[in-house]
């Protein structure tokens, strides 16, 4: 068995090696994200809704298992919303006196579950390319949610002369042009509870948003914080150098 | 008043006075960190040793606390980081700090020695504290790239897969050294393991030979941006308060860069490589394997040579030829103030070195090969030749008669005072 996963791996590794070098990637698209810059906050609204194209599109193949349903406040889920959440997915439950494990209705505390037992198991449904964890999807990559963001918009017909694999897609963004993701999102994939059209480019945007919250939990409350400790800093630094200057005031330098 | 074996101090407080008479730290502090002679005439650039002192004392506080809570596993590494940054109290801000601090590190080390190439800190007396860094700057490159390996993310992984192969380029024994480093035959658990032990031993090594490099300039004196010796008491002043206070201005400065980074860029690729918040996965090589930004010139070094083996000897020869600068440079005139040919060659040494750091995050194709080659070879000019050279070629310009003739506008003495052998007053 684990011979046999590792030969998947290999052949997964030299099917998506082979075309490696086969094109350049535009570069990334300007999007506008509501976190840039030193006083950029995570839109919740937006986070939200990614968190449902998350559940309802990228769960299926996709595991997130550095992000607990407790998490879910951080974006503006109430507990009672987290527990109804949470008891609304099945987690795997403690072992009995066999080992065997039963799924029961998850918890605020448990982690998201993953789609599949083990990573051989996604191997064998996917011909060796393992979806990757999306835990710290969006810093994984130069460009973080941008990156996440264009891939998702990404995918097009192949040039002519291109061929493409079966299993494999094309897709402009993409390292090698060929991924081995079939194009998940189609306009209409989702539909939003708030009424939002649910474009692709605006699906894109939110899971992005929402996979931007999932690997940095604490990116606002770190902004927030860092403001005032600057800001103390400079007092702090301005207090010494009129210090200093006393102190030196009898020198000749 | 003095009793047979107790140590006479002047501390009024009665418990100072007992412990001091045993155990004369007191006395010790006085003598070093307040009285301690300092010349005047120190620039900003001299903040920066103690820039490092507390970056190092950031370091060791902030790797105790990661400590706690990191699992040295190949299963279990990457987890409990990403444990620290989402549910440790304060973990995130714990760990990026340890991140920046790697590299704020490296910031001040390498200010901290182009400041010591510029006003010839190197030269007699003061060949000790110079050696005593390099060994220091040899053990902080340790300490970071088995700190680096700890996350166990792709680049950690690669890159310590990378590093560690280097010593297989020794002929004979090479393959053997590199399945002893890493206690197998790939970068596994038990490299991980070991690379943990030593990533916390090596900080309190640091701590010792920074005690030595200490002890070594307290005994020599410092030097300043004139280059000249201190003739009297009228060039100094008491380290305490001048210097204390002046240092605490760049510690602040420094603090406010720090808390920048680590509050609004802590991802920025140069302090986190996004590879690195990938979990390692030895079947999967990244399409770069791209060292920190600090190693980058000896990255470029490295790849310089079409030999294994020759760059190699490149990369770790320009490190140790940095432990004969004292000898190599001829000149008799420390400061670069007062040499009108080197203080360009300084100027062009900085460059080079940044040229080394650009090539070596590029890859190695069309340009950057030979921009690599042809700074990695005037990288080895400039040590090796230039400095002997241009010691003996060089006309310096008349050094001025003190510290204090030079702070009060005094007038410089005649060009034939300058082929004088340095004494001290």
């Amino acid at each position: 068995m684990r011979t046999l996963a590792l030969a998947a791996a290999a052949l997964g590794l030299a099917l998506s090696a082979l075309p490696a070098a086969a094109q350049e990637t535009p570069p990334l698209p300007r999007v506008f994200w509501s976190f840039e810059g030193p006083f950029g906050t995570i839109d919740q609204a937006a986070a939200q809704r990614g968190y449902q194209v998350y559940k309802q599109v990228c769960s299926a193949c996709h595991s997130m298992t550095q992000f607990h349903f407790r998490d879910l406040a951080g974006i503006g889920y109430t507990p009672g919303q987290i527990a109804a959440i949470a008891a609304s997915v099945r987690v795997p439950g403690p072992p009995n006196a066999q080992g065997q494990s039963s799924p029961v209705p998850g918890k605020p505390a448990d982690a998201f579950p993953s789609p599949f037992p083990t990573e051989a198991a996604a191997e064998a449904v996917f011909n060796g390319a393992v979806p990757p964890d999306q835990s710290l999807m969006a810093n994984a990559f130069e460009g973080g949610p941008t990156y996440i963001y264009a891939i998702l918009n990404g995918f097009r017909n192949p040039p002519p002369g291109v061929t493409v694999p079966p299993g494999r897609y094309y897709n402009i963004y993409f390292s090698g042009n060929l991924i081995a993701m079939p194009p998940p999102l189609h306009d209409g994939a989702v539909t939003y509870a708030d009424g939002t059209p649910a474009t692709v480019p605006q699906m894109a945007h939110d899971v992005a948003t929402f996979l931007y919250f999932v690997a940095n939990p604490h990116a606002d409350q770190r902004k927030r914080i860092g403001v005032h400790v600057v800001l103390f800093l400079v007092f702090v630094t301005g207090l010494t150098y009129a210090l200093k200057r006393k102190v030196w005031s009898d020198v000749e330098h | 008043m003095a009793e047979l074996g107790l140590q006479e101090n002047e501390f009024k407080n009665p418990v100072v006075h007992w412990i001091d008479a045993r155990l004369p730290v007191f006395t010790a502090m006085h003598k070093e960190y307040r009285q301690f002679p300092t010349p005047k005439n120190f620039n900003y650039f001299w903040n920066f040793g103690a820039l490092a002192t507390v970056n190092l004392a950031i370091m060791i506080v902030t790797g105790i606390f990661l400590a706690m809570n990191y699992n040295p596993s190949t299963a279990g590494a990457f987890d409990s980081v990403e444990r620290i940054m989402r549910d440790v109290n304060w973990g995130w801000m714990i760990r990026y700090l340890h991140v920046v601090g790697a590299t704020l590190f490296f910031v001040t080390i390498y200010v901290h020695i182009f400041r010591g190439l510029y006003y010839g800190s190197y030269k007699k007396p003061r060949e000790m504290i110079w050696m005593l860094g390099v060994v220091l700057l040899l053990l902080l490159m340790a300490t970071a790239f088995m700190g680096y390996v700890l996350p166990w993310g792709q680049m950690s992984f690669w890159g310590a897969t990378v590093i560690t192969n280097l010593f297989g380029a020794i002929p004979v024994v090479g393959h053997g050294i590199v399945t002893w480093l890493w206690g197998g035959f790939a970068v596994a658990n038990p490299t991980l393991n070991r690379f943990y032990s030593l990533h916390y031993l090596l900080p309190f090594i640091i701590v010792g030979f920074l005690v030595l490099h200490i002890m070594a300039l307290h005994t020599v004196g410092s030097n300043n941006p004139l280059g000249i010796d201190v003739k009297g008491p009228q060039d100094t002043l008491p380290f305490h308060p001048y210097y204390t206070v002046k240092d605490s201005v760049g510690v602040c400065v420094y603090l406010i860069v720090f808390a920048i980074l680590v509050f609004f860029i802590p991802h920025q690729p140069l302090l986190m490589d996004p590879n690195n918040s990938i979990q390692a996965n030895p079947l999967q090589t990244p399409s770069d394997i791209v060292p920190e930004w600090y190693f980058l010139p000896f990255y470029a070094i490295l790849r310089s040579v079409p030999n294994k083996l020759g760059g190699v000897v490149l990369l770790f020869g320009s490190i140790f030829v940095l432990f004969f600068l004292p000898w190599l440079d001829t000149s008799p005139v420390r400061s670069c103030r007062f040499r009108p040919i080197m203080r360009w060659l300084w100027v062009l040494f900085v460059i080079d070195v940044f040229v080394l750091g650009y090539v070596g995050a590029n890859r190695p194709v069309g340009i950057f090969i030979l921009l690599g080659r042809i700074a990695t070879v005037w990288y080895y000019i400039h040590m090796l030749i230039l400095l002997p050279l241009i010691g003996k070629l060089e006309r310096p310009l008349p050094l001025p008669e003190s510290i204090s003739k030079s702070v009060l506008g005094g007038g410089a003495l005649p060009s034939a005072a300058v082929a004088r052998p340095m004494e001290k007053a």
